[in-house]
């Protein structure tokens, strides 16, 4: 058996960075316009090679520090334990089913080996988020996996709507970026250093009286760029446009794998670098009081906002800010010494299960755009008759996101509210409680409109896209069987997140 | 392995019907439920449990397999029946088979969907019924609430929209109430249980006497379970549902198509008081003693409230609709009274009022087929055209009224008996008199309703001939009839195995009852 080198270790953001750069190339020595058989082809080779990696390695106990070991990487710069492992294989799966979307939903538009590309590099920068161990490398890799994103959002350059979607996403999106780095400087020039360990070591050594302030300063930008990246609220405003404006697949993309990579920035950076015990209790900085107000402002507003949209794409972009906050659940109930394991461990679950049914419900969304049948609540009506399968799937995608026991969702958002309540945040909870009620009556009302309501005349079902289709399934199939699968996803899911806790 | 195979045969049956054609959906979907009912049947031919599932009795059929870790908690697939369990596992698969019967002749619309909901909602019910562990009880209970939506967003009445909705998220929000309350006690035990084991988590608070420790630090021990007691009690009375948490349940079952109120009525109101039972009286009974009086308050409200609720009705749904109020108050008066008579007598009463409710709904849905509507004002002299469904009529009215020889009066006689004899309720024969004198009440809306619509010259404004009842539609009344007369004959086949996994309670807690220790 031959010995692989310590960087394979980063093989699944290396697989799909690779897969993008030879879509590119293919492309540029091609002599015809490069068919989406080929592209599909070739990236979902690239990416289905990623997911097998990182599962492979999951089970080989790669990252695993009773295992093959954590591997640090270029001076520690880049980390690969069980944490990394579970966003990457997260990240490439969404991306697996956006690409398939894809395959349908830009069949139309020139210039599909760059769209293909950009997706690819993004995801690529999105796993790289995960592995990130040094505040440079947070950068850069937010970075990696935003600028690609700018551009997917405005792709379709001549629907307005797309193009001032892309606008406002990167004019936000710069102004985080720049938070974030300027809350880096901060945090390096009180504790010397960027890597994460090094911070946290001499935050605990003691930063003098002085320099306090400057330390809570730099950690609260650092934290609002990744309220940024996750569209939590206040740095929210961005996604409901950018959602809606986007090609559906994108929205799906960016509110499930980007987010869940923004997340695994804010856990790693937030509990390693600036630990609950050397920063929270001594009375430095209270970030967990930060993240508990972010978190029930997120829930509120996200779902409070959804449940008044009028068309089902905007509804989903709020209730994508909801999600975000019962994630923070996760985060904003840490304590020091109580049982973060669990609460690392549910918001993890909850993104994982997230990336599936929020991707499935988007693409469905990029189903009847491909149909054209209109963006509201009432253009539903009746889906269900002319569309079954795939009804029957957005179905179970929209109860799995309100917390019914058809899938997945279902336990994960448990799990957070118990997760909360044994850590005595049972306020935390309850918002958690109110917010999922509320979000069954909008979730509801889509599956009224396709199922109860009578259809109105006016479209057909052209043709059933193949693609769409087939990552609709795929997704569907994934979110029920989730929920059996549940024993094992929480093992992992433990496992990864003891990674980051002491 | 019964109760596995029994589920995943039911989930499948649900959906090879949901995929049928709309043809013989109906057909199909009977056969389909045949087998949960051998299954059940089987069940209670085999059963050699013995006492009470959650305080250590020996469960019949148990399975108990790893499922998934919550650090540091356990999860577990784990699965058996006591003598509480099993009458109600007979309940749901008898009237799921009979409600698809009587389905035959108003469903005629989207028939495979309706047949497979109703399969997939008696998976979850029996999945309701068999669970030991919270988290997959908790996945059971709340799968009931997406099928229900469907049978009665789809098929219901004209104000369907709005009763879907309403059941849908009233429920919701009680479950996640519940949901919290249920967890904050798990958790407030700390190191006394390992697992969401309902057994274990019952017997560590009602045998051992574990108390929970400070919660939060400020919620002492005594505090978090009278909060825990409450929200789980909000919680499960909104699916009773008892005064003042009734309000969804008329909505629902006047637009529900009879099918599903059938069901409702049945079967998935019990699922409250079965909670109830395992939950707040089996796990806190020292809390319940505390509370004994404002729950009989509620108790006595739901009996005489809802009886003068069915009094004002004009539709003869909305009469049985609202006397299941009243009936399910007799229940929690039952369980409230801590005596063997007063529990088993409950229990034996959540399996009478579901086959008596179910043969009511069913006996109004039959006489709609063929009138058209269900106005008390509008028809008169039904019998003179139906004879034999208003013959069962009057048999199930008079079962409601408690009868004897029909199973109503056995489940009230317990009810009353217990109560009265009851020493941790103050004021027990108060409660049990105003209790009593809701019977009057359901005598007289009973009486009143078939005597207008029913007897007296035949009066009816339609421009058709209205005609005997078919076959399909007449011969669940019969079963479900004859099962009353049987129960009421014997209660013995039920009462039995009730009362053994009943008298635990009072043997093995740490509750010093007079009456039972």
């Amino acid at each position: 058996m031959v010995q692989l080198p310590a960087y394979a270790a980063l093989a699944v953001p290396i697989l799909l960075g690779a897969t993008a750069l030879v879509l590119l190339t293919y492309d540029a020595l091609s002599s015809r316009a490069t068919g989406r058989n080929e592209l599909l082809g070739m990236s979902g080779a690239g990416i289905l090679a990623s997911i097998v990696v990182g599962v492979w390695f999951l089970a080989t106990g790669v990252g695993d520090p009773d295992g093959r070991g954590v591997f640090r990487l270029f001076e520690a710069q880049v980390i690969v334990d069980q944490l990394s492992l579970f966003f990457g294989v997260l990240v490439a799966s969404v991306t697996f089913l956006i690409l398939l979307a894809s395959y349908d939903y830009v069949a139309e538009h020139t210039y599909q080996s760059e769209f293909y590309a950009l997706v690819l590099l993004a995801a690529s920068g999105m796993a790289l988020m995960a592995s990130a161990n040094s505040l440079a490398m947070v950068a850069i890799s937010l970075e990696l996996a935003s600028l690609p994103s700018y551009v997917l959002v405005a792709f379709l350059k001549r629907n307005r709507g797309s193009v001032e979607a892309g606008m406002k996403y990167f004019l936000i999106g710069a102004l985080s970026t720049a938070i974030l780095i300027y809350g880096v400087s901060l945090v390096y020039a009180v504790t010397g250093s960027l890597l994460l360990e090094d911070v946290a070591g001499a935050i605990a050594g003691g930063v003098g009286d002085a320099n306090v302030g400057i330390l809570g300063l730099g950690i609260l930008m650092i934290l609002g760029g990744f309220l940024y990246k996750t569209a939590s609220v206040p740095f929210h405003f961005w996604a409901p446009e950018a959602y809606e404006g986007a090609p559906a697949p994108i929205s799906a993309f960016l509110s499930s794998a980007s987010k869940a990579a923004g997340f695994a920035l804010a856990i790693r950076v937030l509990t390693v670098a600036f630990p609950v015990e050397t920063v929270v209790d001594p009375g430095l900085v209270d970030w967990v009081l930060v993240a508990q107000i972010v978190a029930v402002v997120t829930m509120t507003v996200g779902n409070f906002a959804a449940a008044t949209q009028d068309e089902v794409k905007r509804m989903l972009a709020y209730s994508s800010i909801g999600h975000a906050g019962y994630v923070f659940i996760g985060i904003a109930a840490l304590t020091a010494g109580g049982n973060n394991n669990l609460l690392i461990g549910a918001s993890l679950l909850h993104l994982f299960v997230y990336g599936f049914m929020n991707t499935g419900a988007f693409l469905f969304v990029s189903l009847t755009e491909y149909w054209n049948v209109g963006r509201t609540f009432e253009d539903f009506n009746g889906l269900a008759t002319r569309a079954p399968v795939a009804s029957v799937a957005m179905t179970i995608f929209l109860f799995s996101l309100a917390g019914l026991p058809v899938g997945g969702g279902f336990l994960t958002k448990y799990v957070l509210f118990a997760g909360a309540v044994s850590a005595g945040f049972w306020w935390l909870a309850a918002v958690g409680a109110i917010n999922s009620a509320l979000s069954l009556f909008y979730y509801s009302r889509v599956v009224k409109a396709m199922w109860i309501e009578d259809a109105e005349e006016g479209f057909e079902v052209r043709s059933q896209p193949l693609g769409i289709y087939a990552a609709i399934v795929v997704a569907a199939v994934a979110t029920v069987a989730l929920l059996p699968a549940f024993g094992m996803l929480s093992g992992v899911a433990f496992d990864a997140a003891a990674a980051v806790l002491p | 392995m019964i109760i596995e195979a029994l589920l995943a045969l039911t989930l499948i049956g649900s959906f090879v019907v949901f995929l049928a054609p709309d043809e013989y959906a109906g057909r199909l979907a009977f056969l389909a439920s045949l087998v949960p009912l051998a299954g059940s049947g089987w069940m209670y031919s085999q059963f050699d449990g013995a006492g009470n599932a959650l305080l250590g009795g020996s469960l019949a059929f148990e399975e108990d397999v790893a499922w998934a870790v919550l650090e540091p908690y356990s999860i577990h697939w784990h699965v058996g029946v006591d003598g509480i369990s099993l009458p109600l596992i007979v309940l749901t698969t008898v009237l799921t088979t009979l409600a698809i019967v009587s389905a035959w002749t108003p469903i005629d619309e989207r028939q495979s969907q309706f047949y497979g909901l109703v399969l997939f909602m008696e998976t979850a019910l029996l999945g309701v019924f068999t669970a030991l562990d919270f988290i997959v009880w908790f996945v059971f209970w709340e799968a009931v609430l997406v099928p229900m939506y469907f049978l009665i967003g789809v098929w219901g009445g004209p104000r369907r929209k709005y009763a879907a909705i309403k059941f849908f998220v009233y429920t919701n929000v009680a479950s996640l109430v519940m949901f919290i309350g249920f967890v904050a006690l798990v958790f407030g035990l700390g190191d006394a249980v390992s697992s969401f084991d309902l057994p274990a988590i019952a017997q560590a608070l009602a045998v051992d006497g574990a108390e929970p420790d400070a919660y939060a630090g400020v919620v002492g021990p005594e505090t978090l379970k009278l909060l825990s007691f409450l929200a789980m009690f909000v919680g499960f009375a909104v699916k009773v549902p008892a005064v003042p948490v009734h309000t969804w349940l008329p909505d629902a079952h006047v637009e529900a198509p009879t099918p599903a109120s059938v069901l409702l009525a049945g079967v998935l109101l019990k699922m409250g008081t079965y909670a109830l039972l395992r939950f707040n009286f089996t796990m806190l009974p020292d809390v319940a003693v505390d509370l004994a009086v404002p729950i009989a308050i509620v108790a006595v409200l739901s009996v005489i409230y809802g009886a003068f609720l069915a009094l004002a009705q004009q539709d003869l749904k909305r009469i049985v609709a609202y006397s299941s109020i009243s009936s399910m108050g007799y229940v929690i008066l039952g369980l409230v009274a801590f005596t063997t008579y007063g529990m088993g007598g409950a229990t034996f009463q959540m399996v009478s009022h579901g086959l008596i409710s179910g043969l009511m709904f069913m006996v109004v849905g039959v006489i709609y087929n063929e009138t058209h509507t269900r106005m008390v004002g509008d028809m008169s002299g039904v019998a003179d055209r139906m004879p034999v469904t208003a013959g069962v009529f009057v048999a199930g009215a008079f079962g409601y009224m408690g009868l004897p020889l029909m199973s109503g009066f056995a489940a009230e006689f317990f009810v009353f008996v217990g109560s009265f004899g009851s020493e941790t309720l103050p004021a027990a024969k108060l409660f049990t008199a105003l209790a009593m004198f809701g019977i009057v009440v359901v005598a007289g809306y009973l009486l009143f309703a078939m005597q207008r619509t029913l007897f007296g010259p035949y009066d009816l404004e339609t421009d058709y001939e209205i005609g005997r009842a078919p076959m399909q539609d007449v011969l669940p009344l019969f079963a479900l009839l004859a099962l009353i007369v049987v129960l009421g004959v014997a209660p013995e086949a039920f009462f039995g195995m009730i009362r053994d996994s009943i008298q635990p309670l009072f043997d093995s807690t740490t509750l010093a009852l007079g009456g039972g220790a």
